[in-house]
């Protein structure tokens, strides 16, 4: 039963990112259970699992909200954390080069950190591989998985009790993905620098501190990048 | 607000902030991949910044969340939420892993809430 759709190529993306959906599926349960703690209903955890789907910005973004932050440093957070996709985009292009505008549209749609790790790898070993199909089977599973443990996290959150502390686990969604980002001096120069200043500036207006922290992460890793060579 | 319709409007301000926050994020991944062939690659004045947003932005998120800063010393350190976070970075450390990370900080946020420190 092998139609037009399900396709070989298509089936090798989804294969590859299943060993990644153990890591996304309690992602998306902890976007779910934040959504509910920030006083959000299950329209607006959906809605914003489907037209952001990006998760570490929807956790920050989640936080604010809940913290009545302004809304531009709401945006402007999320934002900020989801540049790194410029460089995503940059490197896939030339993949799709030679796709039509519509179809690049939509493949620009599911563009994450996983999906453009697995298919960039993929496309370099397998240049005969299909490479929208490819992209398209281990993207819109990362898609699925992510809405269904949205709405998984809304029904769960609502459920439990607030001494269980479930929302904890977004500062620890945060820590797994900034370990493995800290990967020389320089990265782990922008991780310290940018804790430091955020715990030291916590008591700043507007969640300035989150910021002050950021931007003094990005110069001391540059910082650091110039004495080391 | 009651009724479906109420729930579906039942905070204007996350509307606008998740609209805005969609519309931002897919124009950051649509841009190079729509603009290719008219731009060759991010320029390098903006690349080298850019590798340092991961850890700056993301440790800038996490640190206020393990860490209350308290008269003394001992205090500030014999936090469960800093305990249980140095218990789940030593994990994300070993495996780099995102679900042993949030099984083990949890599984040590609820053993010092409920046993140690109860």
């Amino acid at each position: 039963m092998r139609g037009p759709v399900l396709d070989e190529d298509l089936l090798a993306g989804v294969r590859d990112v299943s060993p990644l959906i153990l890591g996304i599926a309690p992602f998306s349960l902890v976007a779910g259970i934040a959504a509910v703690d920030a006083g959000l209903g299950l329209a607006e955890a959906v809605g914003m699992s489907v037209i952001v789907f990006a998760g570490a910005s929807q956790l920050a973004a989640l936080e604010l909200l809940g913290e009545n932050a302004p809304l531009a440093v709401v945006v402007g957070t999320a934002a900020v954390i989801n540049l790194r996709m410029l460089m995503y985009s940059a490197s896939i292009a030339p993949h799709f080069a030679d796709y039509g505008r519509r179809l690049r549209t939509g493949l620009a749609y599911l563009l994450t950190d996983q999906a453009y790790a697995l298919s960039v790898a993929e496309f370099d070993e397998n240049p005969e591989r299909s490479r929208w199909r490819y992209y398209l089977g281990a993207a819109a599973s990362l898609w699925i998985v992510w809405q269904i443990g949205t709405v998984a996290g809304v029904v769960l959150g609502a459920g439990v009790p607030d001494a269980w502390g479930l929302t904890f686990a977004v500062p620890l969604v945060f820590l797994a993905l900034l370990v493995p980002a800290m990967k020389d001096r320089p990265t782990t120069v922008a991780g310290v620098a940018g804790g430091a200043v955020a715990v030291a500036a916590v008591g700043l207006p507007l969640n300035l501190g989150l910021l002050a922290g950021a931007l003094c992460g990005i110069a001391a890793g540059l910082l650091a990048e110039v004495t080391a060579s | 607000m009651t009724g479906a319709l109420g729930g579906l409007i039942a905070s204007p301000r996350a509307w606008v902030a998740i609209l805005a926050i969609g519309a931002i994020t897919y124009g950051i991944r649509l841009s190079f991949i729509h603009l290719f062939g008219r731009i060759d690659g991010v320029p390098t004045r903006l690349q080298r910044p850019l590798r340092y947003v991961p850890p700056a932005v993301l440790a800038a998120l996490v640190l206020p969340d393990l860490v209350t800063p308290r008269p003394s010393v001992a205090a500030t350190l014999l936090d469960e939420r800093l305990i249980a976070g140095l218990v789940a970075g030593a994990v994300a450390w070993r495996t780099e892993d995102v679900f042993a990370t949030i099984a083990s900080g949890m599984l040590a946020l609820w053993l010092f809430r409920f046993v140690v420190f109860a």
